[in-house]
């Protein structure tokens, strides 16, 4: 098949992509279209068809069925490799060679001229922390260093669009705060970047929209607040007074739909929780009461991840 | 034009990768425990107490080592770079399958054809004569490109774990050392012999080997060169099909 020219502005066009292992479909006819310079987030539970998904559009399998381009290029051909940059779960580097060898390897492997593979890879060591142990051996480097440094193995051919399949699974907190910190400034820079994860908070805080894949399907694409927002019935108002109330008078009042009683706080579910916190506040000073604390909550990513898989995401 | 240059931009990027498999793998155990120790002592073991001369030892001490050493690192690098979780971020490169394939085979030749010096130094030291050492030369590289290309093939079945894959490079490579003419030269052999040791590329390279430094070979050099260049076309075929279509089921 012969590779097609770019057309649109599209960075990543998935249609009817289908992929079965024997009588196993990882993938089920899914679609999605991810925008240059957009943060797309792939969020499902293990087993969803995630991977294999990314292993297709970085060419390491091939769909049984469907189109999947990169910037207009088929997925798997040299030219769509080329603007790819790939941080795979699981992966690693080569821990036989240093650091600097294995961003030299990556560099020569995609036909960086060898000046501009050196300043990058300096820049991009400093910028990951590694710079001071460049030159040890990547066995000698903790988990979240290797992390790091395959992370910089992806981007110093300074890819178009970057796969990261999971980066952060796994990792310590100054590594992961690192990785997103990179990973922000890279997509203000432009980057495309394809991020799978089952990190509900991880999706929320960097992803400008996310697909939500559930047994080998696609279910939900949106705005993380799109989503959220639109799962419905899961707005609520969290309060909690000096004294104790009574708890049958607080789920009496109008607008409540459910009530429930968190620690030392009531948590209200409404469908108008800008009501329900006057309906509150007359409450407390019709009754004598002094709130101590009222918040309202939107329902989280998590809740909406619930909502649409029926997965309990904690176990996802 | 377009596909030449391509072409040329594989070519070099599969000498990254034989850069990359020379650095790694040189000090590993299986290249010097099977490359290097093995056939030392599988030949010592077989011409010492025998008062055989120079001319006919050294020829099969070469095709031995240039065997051993072409064929111990090219079946392992595969599932060594599967185990080791490598080998998705290569397939993901700018890189054909083949082209990974093509530097596992240039790595594994460039070993082979290294190694082959240290006979021929020992030899010269023992007194032998050279009578074309510009054909011998060839005949060596060719003869490591077509046993590290059979060295790939031993690692077409998709598993991860090196040590399965050297057992059944070893089963072969065994057999193959013995019915070679290295041990017992081709003239000596019966006839269901010789057939049996036409089928080994292994003898077609000791053949010459014993043409140029024996001054006598079986068979014509130009019958022996033939055979080795079929034989290295159809292993690299068989190596770079192959390894297509089970280089996805590694990861």
């Amino acid at each position: 098949m012969p590779d097609a020219v770019p057309v649109n502005s599209a960075a990543i066009e998935v249609r009817n992509l289908t992929k079965r292992y024997g009588a196993v479909t990882a993938v089920d006819n899914i679609g999605f279209a991810v925008g240059t310079g957009e943060f797309f987030g792939f969020l499902g539970p293990n087993g969803a068809g995630k991977t294999t998904t990314v292993r297709i559009l970085t060419g390491v399998i091939e769909a049984d069925n469907g189109v999947a381009l990169l910037k207009g290029y088929r997925a798997g051909s040299l030219k769509a490799k080329q603007i790819s940059g790939v941080v795979p779960e699981m992966a690693n580097a080569y821990v036989d060679l240093s650091a600097w060898d294995n961003l030299m390897l990556m560099a020569e492997i995609y036909g960086v001229a060898s000046s501009k593979a050196k300043e990058r890879s300096q820049a991009l060591l400093e910028s990951l922390g590694l710079l001071e142990r460049k030159d040890s051996l990547v066995k000698t480097y903790s988990k979240g260093m290797k992390q790091r440094l395959i992370l910089g193995m992806a981007l110093v051919s300074d890819p178009e669009v970057l796969f990261l399949d999971e980066p952060t699974s796994g990792l310590d907190v100054q590594s992961t705060r690192l990785i997103k910190d990179l990973l922000r400034s890279l997509n203000a820079g432009g980057k495309t970047i394809f991020l799978t994860t089952h990190d509900m908070d991880e999706a929320n805080q960097l992803c400008d929209r996310v697909a939500i894949i559930n047994k080998s399907k696609i279910i939900a694409i949106d705005a993380p607040e799109k989503l959220r927002m639109a799962t419905s019935g899961r707005h609520s108002v969290e309060v909690s007074f000096t004294e104790s109330v009574n708890p049958e008078s607080l789920a009496r009042l109008p607008g409540v739909k459910e009530f429930e009683k968190v620690g030392d706080k009531y948590r209200l579910y409404t469908d108008n929780p800008g009501k329900l916190v006057t309906t509150l506040v007359n409450y407390s000073s019709d009754a004598g009461l002094k709130i101590v604390t009222l918040n309202t909550l939107a329902p989280s990513l998590e809740d909406a991840f619930v909502a649409l898989t029926g997965v309990e995401a904690r176990h996802a | 034009m377009l596909e030449l240059a391509a072409a040329r931009q594989q070519f070099r990027r599969a000498l990254v990768i034989a850069w990359k498999d020379i650095r790694i793998y040189y000090s590993k155990g299986p290249v010097i425990i099977f490359g290097v120790l093995f056939p030392i002592f599988l030949f010592l073991s077989f011409t010492i107490g025998r008062h055989l001369t120079a001319d006919f030892i050294i020829p099969g001490l070469l095709g031995m080592i240039l065997f051993f050493m072409a064929t111990s690192i090219s079946p392992i690098v595969m599932p060594w770079e599967a185990q080791a979780r490598t080998l998705e971020r290569l397939i993901s490169c700018p890189v054909k399958p083949e082209t990974i394939v093509m530097g596992d085979i240039i790595a594994s030749f460039t070993f082979g054809a290294a190694i082959s010096v240290v006979p021929v130094i020992i030899g010269l030291f023992m007194g032998i004569t050279i009578s074309n050492p510009l054909i011998l030369a060839l005949a060596i590289i060719l003869a490591a490109i077509c046993f590290a290309a059979l060295g790939v093939i031993f690692s077409i079945p998709p598993t991860n774990i090196p040590a399965t894959i050297n057992m059944i490079a070893t089963v072969v490579k065994f057999p193959v050392v013995f019915i070679s003419g290295i041990f017992i030269p081709l003239s000596e052999l019966p006839v269901w012999g010789q057939w049996i040791a036409y089928i080994s590329p292994l003898t077609y390279f000791t053949d010459i080997a014993r043409s140029y430094i024996q001054g006598q070979g079986y068979l014509p050099p130009a019958i022996d060169f033939a055979a080795l260049i079929g034989f290295t076309a159809v292993f690299l075929l068989v190596a770079m099909y192959m390894h297509r279509k089970t280089m996805p089921m590694r990861i």
